[in-house]
This record gives structure tokens, sequence and C-alpha cells, in this order.
């Protein structure tokens, strides 16, 4: 979508990712390419199982040991391949460069060890005093909207709600200041008031830090909300990416159409039915020979079943994986 | 803190006293009177009126029971009955060997299997966790006595790097502690294996954790995720084990007190019950769950004190 590679923070290109299991090579992630241009905001999105959280992990090396990269991958952060680091240049990133906020904020922080120490742990490469990191903690808590944060440096996660601890997470994944922000699901395990709190604190924060960010749900709302661009994924495969405005609007991908017809948010008539995409996902082990959605797509014809798509521009913000949109 | 210390260490008074009151029960239950058990078949009804108004079992049995909480408070746990010494003053000449000795027993445990555990949980699957799964396995199998008549073969008649029996010179530090070293392996021993395997299993489950993720993707040095990230809450299940383990690690010893011709409560307690020596019996089951009492009372604090949770929650 953007042609100068320069202002891109992030850039995976052909990211191929699978697992070895007992029942077989899972193939989870297939030939993935997206961007993260600077100070943008990228949202995927797609079924639980697509390769969202592969992907992520990807990312930031944390991987299963399991997992095998294919060899013509590459994940590019300012240039440097993620996948070719070592374990000291794996650490200098991580946290400092780029950092992550967690699905579950319940589960995400250490339940013995203090938030001001686990917050302070993370400045350790600083040349700081303690009571500097310490400083540094309680105005980062303060900047999330933790009341009297001083007094709370010393509290354990247990002490705080769901809410609180995703804003702790918020606050740890700012602390270095990074280039980029992964939020993966933030909001999924918090209810519905405090999604929309978490919401406009971390679009507040993204604005005032300067990071570009990586966004992931399932809930297309807070996508269209939140981002600029979008990339729609399907069974370790990219099935779609735009500009999030074109692509809600001229959505290609039978996929990408079908989701948008689920979102409960989007319904006009009532019906006691819920829509659903017919079938389920395939099995990664064993893939079908033709376009990977094939076997739940209303729009199947002849070269579907055939030989799996390509990428298709359907204009220059804006692509599909679909015979329909090479054909058109 | 201050507030769970108080009501830990209430709980572990009325755990004393409830014991207490099994432990006379006990007595009598046990069939027969007890008066002719002790003075055997040969006694008269004289000897043995004599006996039941020396021991207090004549009077009603909750009677018996004030007497004997008030005796303990007091510290007194009656008189031996052959050579009439208090049993409070023979139990405090044994005590301390025996606590000496669970705890380098317990030193052992500590020191070896839980760097085991770790080292295997880091490097799981590898040759050398398979090692060590095999040589832990080998600690818990193989009996106390066995490893103590091996190591005083080896350590002490062949390698002659340690002595072979005795507790050491009274009042030379060095030197009792020197005759420990071997006695508190054969105790320990079994504990090094126990430790290493739960340890490792405790360690494995919170590495999967996702705080150990969000550790990692944070940067932080795999020293310090995996001993103190990690180890903090790993440890917690190993702390109850080993309060409780405390127990089965006195029992223990009294192989070991034989074996290596050591003085201990343990072998008093099994000398008196060959006599039919009561008061002694009752002292040293009492002094053992009072040490059980402690050990657990301990391991609760050494919890509270690594999870804030535990802290707030009694």
């Amino acid at each position: 979508m953007n042609a100068n590679g320069g202002d891109r923070v992030l850039e995976v290109r052909d990211l191929s990712v699978s697992f070895r299991t007992g029942r077989g090579v899972v193939r989870a992630l297939r030939h993935v390419d997206m961007a993260v241009p600077r100070n943008k905001i990228v949202g995927i999105v797609g079924e639980s199982g697509c390769g969202k959280s592969t992907l992520i992990n990807s990312v930031l090396r944390l991987l299963a040991a399991n997992a095998v990269v294919g060899d013509s991958s590459t994940v590019l952060f300012r240039g440097d391949d993620v996948l070719r680091m070592n374990d000291r240049q794996l650490r200098a990133m991580r946290g400092q460069k780029i950092s992550m906020v967690f699905q579950d904020p319940m589960t995400a922080l250490n339940p013995v060890i203090s938030i001001g120490t686990q917050m302070a742990d993370i400045l350790y490469r600083l040349d700081m005093t303690a009571a500097g990191k310490r400083e540094r903690a309680a105005d980062m808590l303060a900047q999330v909207g933790i009341p009297d944060p001083m007094r709370r440096l010393d509290d354990y996660p247990h002490q705080f709600s769901g809410g609180m601890r995703q804003r702790i997470c918020i606050a740890m994944a700012l602390m270095m200041n990074p280039a980029l922000l992964i939020a993966d699901e933030p909001t999924t395990a918090l209810d519905v008031t405090l999604e929309a709190q978490i919401i406009h604190l971390m679009k507040d924060l993204r604005a005032r830090f300067e990071c570009s960010m990586l966004f992931v749900s399932h809930n297309l709302g807070l996508i269209a909300e939140l981002c600029d661009e979008v990339v729609v994924m399907y069974a370790g495969e990219v099935v779609e990416q735009g500009e999030v405005h074109d692509l809600f609007h001229r959505a290609k991908h039978p996929y990408t159409q079908m989701l948008l017809e689920c979102d409960p948010a989007r319904i006009e008539k009532a019906s006691r039915a819920l829509p659903t995409i017919q079938g389920s996902v395939p099995d990664l082990i064993d893939l079908p020979r033709g376009c990977i959605f094939g076997p739940r797509c209303p729009k199947r014809y002849e070269p579907c079943d055939a030989s799996p798509p390509g990428t298709y521009g359907v204009n220059a913000i804006h692509s599909a994986r679909c015979f329909q949109v090479r054909d058109a | 803190m201050l507030l769970y210390t108080v009501k830990r260490l209430g709980l572990a008074i009325l755990i004393v006293c409830l014991a207490m009151l099994m432990l006379l029960s006990a007595i009598h239950m046990v069939p027969g009177d007890p008066a002719g058990i002790a003075l055997g078949p040969r006694a008269t009804p004289e000897m043995r009126e004599e006996f039941r108004a020396l021991m207090g079992l004549d009077r009603p049995f909750f009677v018996q029971y004030f007497k004997f909480l008030a005796n303990v408070m007091a510290g007194d746990l009656g008189v031996d009955v052959w050579s009439k010494r208090p049993v409070s003053t023979m139990i405090g000449e044994q005590l301390p060997h025996t606590i000496a000795l669970a705890l380098v027993g317990l030193g052992w445990a500590i020191l070896l299997g839980i760097p085991m555990g770790c080292f295997s949980a880091v490097h799981r699957n590898s040759p050398l966790d398979k090692l060590t799964a095999i040589l832990s396995v080998g600690c818990i199998a193989i009996p106390s006595f066995i490893v103590s008549l091996y190591a005083l073969l080896l350590f002490a008649v062949e390698l002659r790097w340690f002595p072979a029996i005795g507790a050491g010179e009274a009042g030379d530090l060095e030197d009792q502690f020197v005759h420990l070293v071997l006695p508190g392996l054969a105790v320990g021993l079994g504990w090094v294996g126990y430790l290493a395997r739960f340890v490792r299993t405790s360690m494995l489950e919170v590495m999967g954790e996702n705080h150990i993720r969000m550790a990692r993707a944070y940067g932080l040095p795999t020293r310090r995720i995996t001993y103190i990230y990690a180890l903090k809450l790993a440890i917690l299940p190993t702390v109850a084990l080993l309060g409780v383990g405390v127990g089965s690690l006195i029992s223990g010893a009294v192989f070991a007190e034989i074996i290596f011709a050591r003085p201990g409560v343990g072998k008093m307690v099994v000398d008196a019950v060959n006599t039919r020596n009561y008061p002694i019996v009752m002292g040293g089951v009492l002094v053992t769950t009072m040490l059980f009492a402690l050990s657990t009372l301990i391991s609760d604090l050494v919890a509270a004190w690594l999870d804030p949770r535990i802290r707030q929650s009694l």
C-alpha cells in the first residue's frame, strides 16, 4: 500500500509458520504479507484459530518450541530481520522497541510480585536509581488513570480490578516508549463499559507517545473506530487487506463480506437467528488444493478448486486473495 | 502479616491441644489395663493400684486431660518409669540432635532438590533432564537405611571423608556438624528426589503461564524470569509440601539414628515402646507433634511471606 519502505515500522514478508505436532505438521501461517506504517494503527481481524496470535508471536519471536518458520520468511522491524536476531538483539528489542498488551489482564501480571517492582523491572536497561524507576512507574500509572499511583506501587495485581489491571499493562507497555505497540485483543476479557474506556485510553496514549500500533481483534466495530488499515485473516492466510474505510465499504473477499454480515452491530432486520458462516475452519494439517475458503464459499466457481488464488489489487490501497477480484 | 502470624499461631496451639486429646484417648483405648501392660503379668493388684495412682489413671478422663495440659504447659511431662528422671529433661537432651539431623536432611533436600528441579524445567527434555529424572526417581525409591549403610561404607569406611558413628564431641560445633553430614544425607536423599520432581513440575506449569510470556515479551533477563518471576510462584506448593514433609523426615531419622548410633528422640521413643515406658512414649510423641505443628506453621508463614494473596485470605 505504501510504496516508501522506509516509512514502515514493521514489514512482514512471506511469513510461513508451521507447528510439528503428534497429529502431523499444522501449517498455521502461509505466505503472510503485511506491514505497519509509521504512526498508523493496523488492525488484524479474523476468527479464533486464524493465525492472529501466531503472527504477533512471530513478530516478538515468542513462538512455541515446536514452531518452524519458513526459510524465505522475513519480519523486518525498522529494516532488521527479527527472525534472524540472536538472543541479545531480541532482548534489546522486546519491551523496549516493540511491546505488547496481552488479552487477559487477569493472568498477564505476576501475582506474587508488586506492580511497582514489575514496572521498574522493565526499566532494567536504563541507568537509573531505584527511586527514579519508581517515580517513572508512578508517573506512567498516573497517565493511564490510576488514582494515588505512588502508594499503589506496592500493591499486588489481585488488589486491582480487571480494568485497572489492563490499564497497568498498558502503562507497562509504554514504559520504554516503544516504536511499535502490539495489542492482542486487549478488551476481549473486559466488559463493554470498560472496553470503551480502554479503547479511548489507548487511542489517546498512542497519539501522545507517537507509536505505531498493531491491534488484533475480532470486534469489527473496534477495528473500524480505531484503525487506519485492516488485515483480514482466514485459516492462516491474509485474505484481504486495505485502508479501513475502503475495505469495510467495498469488501471484495466473500469471507470479509460474510464477516461483516455476521457483525451483530450491523444487523438491521430483527431475527431470532443470528447470521453465521456455514461450515468451520479447515484442518490446517490437510489443506484443500484450491482456495482455502473454497469449502465454505457461496460464490465458488471453476478456478477456485483447481489452485489457490494469488493476491489481486482492488485498487491502490486495497487488495484481496480471490479469483473474483482478478476476473472482475 | 502480623495478624496472619497471630491467627496462624493460635491454630497451631489448637492443633497441639487436639493432638494431646487424641494421645490421651489412645492410651485409654488400648485393650487391657495400661497398668497391667506396663507392669507385666506378675504384678500384684496393689502394685497396679499404686501405678494407676502414680499415673493419675484412676481419675475421670477430662480431669486427666486438663492435668495433662497444665503439666505440659508447666514443662512437666512426667517421670521415666525406670530411671525416675524427668521425661522433659531426657527429651531436652535428645531433641537438639534430632532437630539438627532433620534440618541437615532438609538442607540437603533443598540445596540439591530445588536447583535440580529448576534445571530440569529450564532444560526440559534435554539429556541432562532425563538423567536428573532417573537420579531423582532413584533417590525416592531407595530406602533411607540402604542409603545410610552404603554412605557409611563409601564415605566413612572407604574414603574416610566423614566419621562413621556418633554425634561428635559435645560443645565442638564443627565436629558435631561433620558427624551430621552423612546421616543428614541418608535422611534427606529421598527428599532430594521428591523436591526435584515436584519443583520441575510446578516450574513447568508456571513457565507456561501468561505472565511469564509477558515477562519474556518485555525482554527481561532469562535468569530473572526463571529465578524470581517463575520460582517465587513455583516454590509455593513445595513450601507446603516441606511443612508436612518434616514429619516423615523425623520418622526417617529413626533409621539414621540407629545405623549411625546417634542420640535422638526417635531412637529413645523406639526403645521406650519396647519397654512399655509410657511417659517417654507420650512425651516423645507429644514433642514430635509439636515439631510437626511448628514446621507447618513455619511453612505457612514462609508461603504467606512469598504470596501476598495468602496474607490477605486468612
